[in-house]
């Protein structure tokens, strides 16, 4: 068995990769998958405290690649889920620590102990960007149904493009249903039409996203919430279901109407 | 279209502009040309064009149109009729 290695990147920073990674990942884990994420953003740490895995950090990515550590050594194993693994970011070094072979050499060492390797890229298309794409199978772009983060994440296509990494897929993340609805905000098929890629997940704005990280405690295992149900929806289809998209609209159809009134959704 | 709407409210909304201003700017991001450069490349095109055939400069077109990811420029050049400039 070999894990597949899946890299998400955006170019614009603060549009949710790091949420995502960590929410993708919880996802894949219930589901009985066996996956490790990698924090790529040397010197700017992040994916750890999004996990709530901020104070069992004994080794980083710097130590496994350097010989400092065992790879097992700096996969810390997640409070929730059994076979959730994070190796974080090194906090005092800079990307040049880490080239890009050293990432294939890793992605090559790690896809015999998981089923699945999510790499967070850093925001940017320099250094940090090129060594989280390097070991990557496939590519998750994600952006905000908004001007900047648009037009960063087709500069980010270009760049994959020509790398050939092959058609990432999209995740339009922070779609705000009643601003589309009134027109004030781009619709997940305007953002589909400028970036002519795959779509993979709409996840809608939500509070509770908030909340889990916070916590430390990613919302993807909370059945209520509806960014939660998105990253679930966007971990099966990376399991090859043919998952429907949800309907975001804000009222919903009746029947989604009277499941939250009787607190199911 | 929502022509009426507008005039009362006084501007289009916002969605409608956000995605024709980037789809403009996405054109000169993918193929990194500016608009000077674009216009450079019109004129060395109607050059080329008009010293092999008569063509009204004013009535040409040439855009970039795209089809998923892929680029293309077309033009639309039409050419002046030479049997009416004969008998004009």
């Amino acid at each position: 068995m070999s894990a597949k290695i899946i890299t998400m990147t955006s170019g614009k920073g603060g549009v949710g990769k790091t949420t995502a990674v960590a929410n993708i990942a919880v996802a894949l884990a219930s589901n009985g998958a066996r996956v490790c994420c990698i924090d790529g953003d040397i010197g700017l740490r992040n994916l750890d405290i999004v996990m709530g895995l901020e104070n069992r950090i004994v080794y980083d990515i710097v130590d496994v690649i350097e010989g400092r550590c065992r790879l097992r050594q700096a996969m810390i194993r997640d409070k929730r889920l059994p076979e959730l693994y994070l190796i974080p970011a090194a906090q005092t070094r800079d990307k040049s620590a880490v080239s890009p072979s050293d990432m294939v050499r890793l992605g090559d060492e790690l896809r015999k102990e998981v089923d699945w390797v999510l790499i967070d890229s850093p925001a940017g298309i320099e250094r940090g960007f090129r060594n989280s794409i390097a070991a990557a199978d496939q590519v998750l772009v994600i952006t905000n149904p908004e001007v900047s983060a648009v037009r960063d994440a087709d500069r980010v296509i270009g760049l994959l493009e020509a790398e050939e990494k092959g058609s990432p897929s999209l995740i339009i993340n922070r779609l705000n249903p009643s601003m589309v609805k009134k027109n004030d905000m781009l619709s997940a098929e305007d953002v589909i039409d400028l970036l002519a890629i795959r779509l993979i997940g709409i996840v809608p704005e939500d509070e509770t996203v908030i909340v889990g990280t916070n916590r430390g405690a990613p919302i993807a295992l909370e059945a209520k919430s509806m960014a939660g149900q998105a990253f679930r929806n966007i971990a099966q289809r990376m399991q090859g279901h043919d998952v429907p998209f949800m309907d975001l609209d804000s009222q919903g159809s009746l029947w989604t109407r009277i499941q939250r009134m009787a607190g199911r959704r | 279209m929502g022509g009426f709407f507008e005039r009362i409210v006084g501007r289009k909304r916002s969605a409608k502009s956000a995605k024709e201003r980037l789809q403009l700017v996405l054109i000169h991001d993918r193929t990194d040309m500016t608009q000077a450069e674009w216009e450079a490349l019109r004129d060395d095109i109607l050059a080329v064009i008009s010293r092999h055939v008569d063509i009204d400069p004013d009535a040409v077109r040439i855009d970039v149109e795209h089809e998923g990811r892929e680029q293309r420029l077309v033009a639309d050049i039409p050419l002046r009729s030479v049997t009416r400039r004969r008998s004009g």
